[in-house]
């Protein structure tokens, strides 16, 4: 077992808690032992001053894509959970389309295995929905589950059958786990590579509207409403789709949803140029779908932020628009995206995105996680709220680059993480000069 | 790298290295190319159709997508201003076997070459490569995203017509939603100053289409009743397939223009097509080979609109078009 670990001198925002204020944390045997002022750790602990530093819980990713194994080329177990740690990531859920799908016990216990052994974030895999992502036949979710699945999905491919989606939330129900849907009616959608609308129109692209999201999530709130298992939308990116879980919600139906980072900071003007690096499914839609996912955001319709980290390689984007891949990575620059779009703008307090990024997904999905509880897994991040700094995908952990926010500047920058008490991240001193007077954000030494 | 001195830039009109769309072009660049055409009409009218124009130059037509009647008409231009021309399908290249856009492309590049005219089924297309290479990149069409040069000769066979653009109401019928044509078209004529409407049954016009500045038009008649142009769009066949409409009989009876509706126009009308046409399904064939055609025309116009496009693009500038071409070997 590693050594304690005191984090002094930064400022504890635990919203589980309605913390905000000065005080440390002492994390021993892998858990929180103590947090808040006047803490003194034991003689071995190792002590970091962290002054002017924000110290929360560890964020939470309840949809990322790893490609292990199938597409290692993209992204392996251990460089997306690597990418997730220097996001301040300390939970991912890492979906089942890969190739092969994880559709049974020894699949997910083969991610679960690549996960602990990969020293970054925890790694959580969710199982297919359907054998085979094909949407027939249900996955046995109670094996799943046994050999550590957390969720079922299909993500990738909308679960199309109401009739199997009616299933699973039933079925579902046993083992306490939700099922995460990516809601696309296909006919609607019509092998459509962006938004449909003028942008599309004048690209001559073909254009996939904002009903085919709408739509699908309609019905299958109705079925969350039937059934009373757990709906969990993925990336919201409609108004529409919006009011449709903020209906299911008033009506008491266990639905909530998630948002992309992406999808909160850009539109379809983004695919100007046809730049690839903007097609991501489903699209970036308009400035008022924008909006209304930020307002929606705020007053908790949408319960959590999640990146939908899709890392493909450079030359799979680098290529005509209708044959690149859909996805943008994600996790290295979600807290600086959630803090410009909503800190910056006034929307939401500092307190407010730590939330959405670790409350709010340990809330909705039961873990035991997302706080700074004493007991609770010694799981933090530690970040610079007031730090700005210029998006450059060649420091990036991952194994891909293809960000739209490439020489962007954001605001709120990661400066390490742990897992369970451990280290797994720390950003390198050469990309973040000190700001003048601030003493060394992360040291050693007695009290 | 999407400019390069040695190639283009000094044309006089600032078209830049390559022209793949209207939508970025002015009114006084459009109008500048069609002026241009005019002096390189009189060469096709030769009895030996060659000027040393673009003498030493090397083209590659790199048509991913078939096309016979734009290959062949840049074909032409670019013979009959003596460039070196290499022609690429698909089929039988490197392309089949797999090679990315930007391999064939740079490859290409690395034999030397001046100008590329590309024909792709991917929107988009003719930028990418534009952006990746140093030689001018001419769009011949790019998915359903543009065809510019197709726009032109449409523009200057209206233009030969009806003495101007400026205040004529053009409407675009049929497919507008896959027709890069059409979106050439409406960025063309609005540019100089015409009004455009489009008609087709709505499966077949995209969303947001009137942001662009059009208005939409639900019937034929409706089309015929307040255009002094029409310009009438193939229907793709396999459109019928995907079920965006029901059967060509029924596309013929409601949106196909034929004598009898143009004869019920209330003043003068032209029709023009890109072709191939499909005869008894989105025109008539009294009407293709009637008195309201322009259809040969504007193929004839087509030679005549590229020569002004190579030579702009080769530095040449619209001033000395007329001498350019009386220099002799």
């Amino acid at each position: 077992m590693s050594r304690p670990v005191l984090i002094t001198g930064g400022r504890l925002l635990d919203p589980s808690q309605e913390l905000d204020g000065p005080g440390a944390l002492l994390i021993r045997n892998g858990r929180i032992e103590a947090c808040g002022r006047d803490i003194v750790g034991p003689d071995d602990a190792e002590v970091v001053d962290v002054d002017g530093l924000v110290v929360a819980p560890g964020f939470i990713d309840v949809h990322v894509h790893f490609r292990e194994p199938g597409d290692e080329h993209k992204e392996t177990i251990g460089s997306g959970a690597r990418s997730a740690a220097a996001g301040g990531f300390t939970t991912v859920w890492t979906m089942p389309n890969t190739d092969p799908p994880i559709d049974d016990p020894a699949a997910v216990g083969f991610v679960r295995g690549a996960g602990e052994r990969a020293g970054g974030a925890r790694v959580y895999p969710v199982g297919a929905a359907s054998r085979g992502l094909e949407g027939e036949k249900m996955t046995e979710v109670g094996e799943l589950v046994a050999a550590g699945a957390v969720a079922v999905s299909d993500d990738g491919n909308p679960i199309w059958n109401a009739g199997l989606l009616r299933r699973l939330l039933e079925y579902t129900q046993t083992f306490d786990i939700p099922v995460l849907q990516h809601a696309e009616d296909t006919g609607l959608s019509c092998g459509g590579v962006m938004n449909e609308g003028k942008v599309a129109t004048a690209l001559g692209l073909r254009g996939a509207p904002n009903a085919a999201e709408s739509c699908m999530v309609a019905r299958d709130c109705y079925i969350a409403e039937l059934t009373g298992g757990h709906l969990h939308v993925c990336h919201v990116s409609t108004r529409e789709a919006v009011e449709q879980v903020r209906r299911a919600k008033e009506c008491g139906a266990h639905v909530t949803a998630e948002v992309t980072p992406h999808h909160l900071a850009l539109t379809e003007d983004a695919v100007h140029g046809y730049r690839t690096e903007a097609k991501m499914n489903p699209p970036l839609r308009t400035e008022e779908d924008r909006q209304s996912l930020l307002d929606a955001l705020v007053d908790g319709t949408i319960d959590v932020i999640a990146t939908d980290h899709a890392p493909h390689h450079y030359e799979e984007k680098e290529r005509e628009f209708d044959d690149a891949p859909f996805g943008v990575v994600g996790l290295e620059t979600a807290l600086g995206v959630a803090m410009l779009e909503l800190v910056e703008s006034g929307r939401l307090s500092l307190g407010g995105v730590v939330d959405r990024l670790s409350c709010a997904p340990a809330r909705i999905m039961g873990l035991d996680v997302g706080t700074l509880r004493p007991g609770a897994r010694g799981d933090i991040v530690v970040f610079d709220p007031a730090e700005r700094w210029t998006v450059d995908a060649s420091t990036f952990m991952s194994g891909s680059r293809n960000t739209p926010f490439v020489g962007k500047e954001l605001v709120g920058r990661v400066r390490a993480t742990w897992v369970a008490g451990e280290r797994r991240y720390e950003l390198p001193r050469e990309a973040s000069p000190f700001r003048e007077g601030a003493p060394p954000y992360v040291g050693q030494g007695s009290v | 790298m999407t400019a390069n001195t040695t190639n283009g830039g000094a044309d006089g009109l600032g078209l830049g290295k390559d022209l793949t769309g209207l939508q970025q072009l002015t009114c006084e660049q459009i109008e500048g190319i069609l002026d241009t055409a005019e002096p390189f009409k009189e060469i096709s009218e030769r009895r030996i159709k060659k000027v040393p124009v673009l003498r030493g130059k090397t083209i590659v037509n790199l048509f991913l997508e078939p096309s016979t009647r734009t290959r062949i008409s840049f074909e032409f231009a670019e013979k009959r201003l003596s460039a070196d021309t290499v022609n690429i399908a698909s089929s039988g290249s490197s392309v089949e076997k797999g090679e990315s856009l930007v391999d064939t492309a740079r490859n290409l590049e690395a034999m030397r070459i001046d100008m590329v005219v590309i024909r792709h089924g991917s929107s988009g297309a003719a930028q990418f490569l534009a952006d990746r290479i140093p030689s001018n990149v001419i769009n011949a069409g790019d998915g359903q995203h543009e065809h510019p040069t197709q726009a032109l000769l449409d523009l200057l066979t209206i233009r030969d017509r009806l003495g101007s653009i400026a205040g004529r109401r053009v409407c675009i019928v049929g497919d507008v939603r896959h027709s890069r044509v059409a979106r050439s078209d409406i960025w063309g004529l609005m540019r100089c100053g015409a009004e455009v409407a489009v008609c087709g049954p709505k499966t077949l016009i995209p969303m947001g289409i009137e942001e662009l500045g059009v208005t939409v038009l639900s019937r034929v008649e409706e089309a015929i009743e307040w255009a002094e142009v029409l310009y009438v769009l193939r229907l793709q066949l396999e459109r019928m397939d995907a079920g965006f409409v029901p059967s060509l009989r029924e596309y013929n009876r409601f949106f196909g223009v034929s004598r009898e509706r143009l004869e019920r126009a209330p003043g003068d009308i032209v029709v023009l097509h890109p072709g191939p046409m499909n005869r008894g399904v989105e025109i008539d064939s009294d009407v293709a080979d009637g008195p309201w055609s322009l259809i040969l025309p504007q193929v004839t116009n087509g030679v005549a609109v590229r020569m002004a496009v190579l030579y702009l693009l080769a530095g040449g500038s619209p001033e000395r078009a007329e001498s350019a071409k009386e220099a002799r070997e």
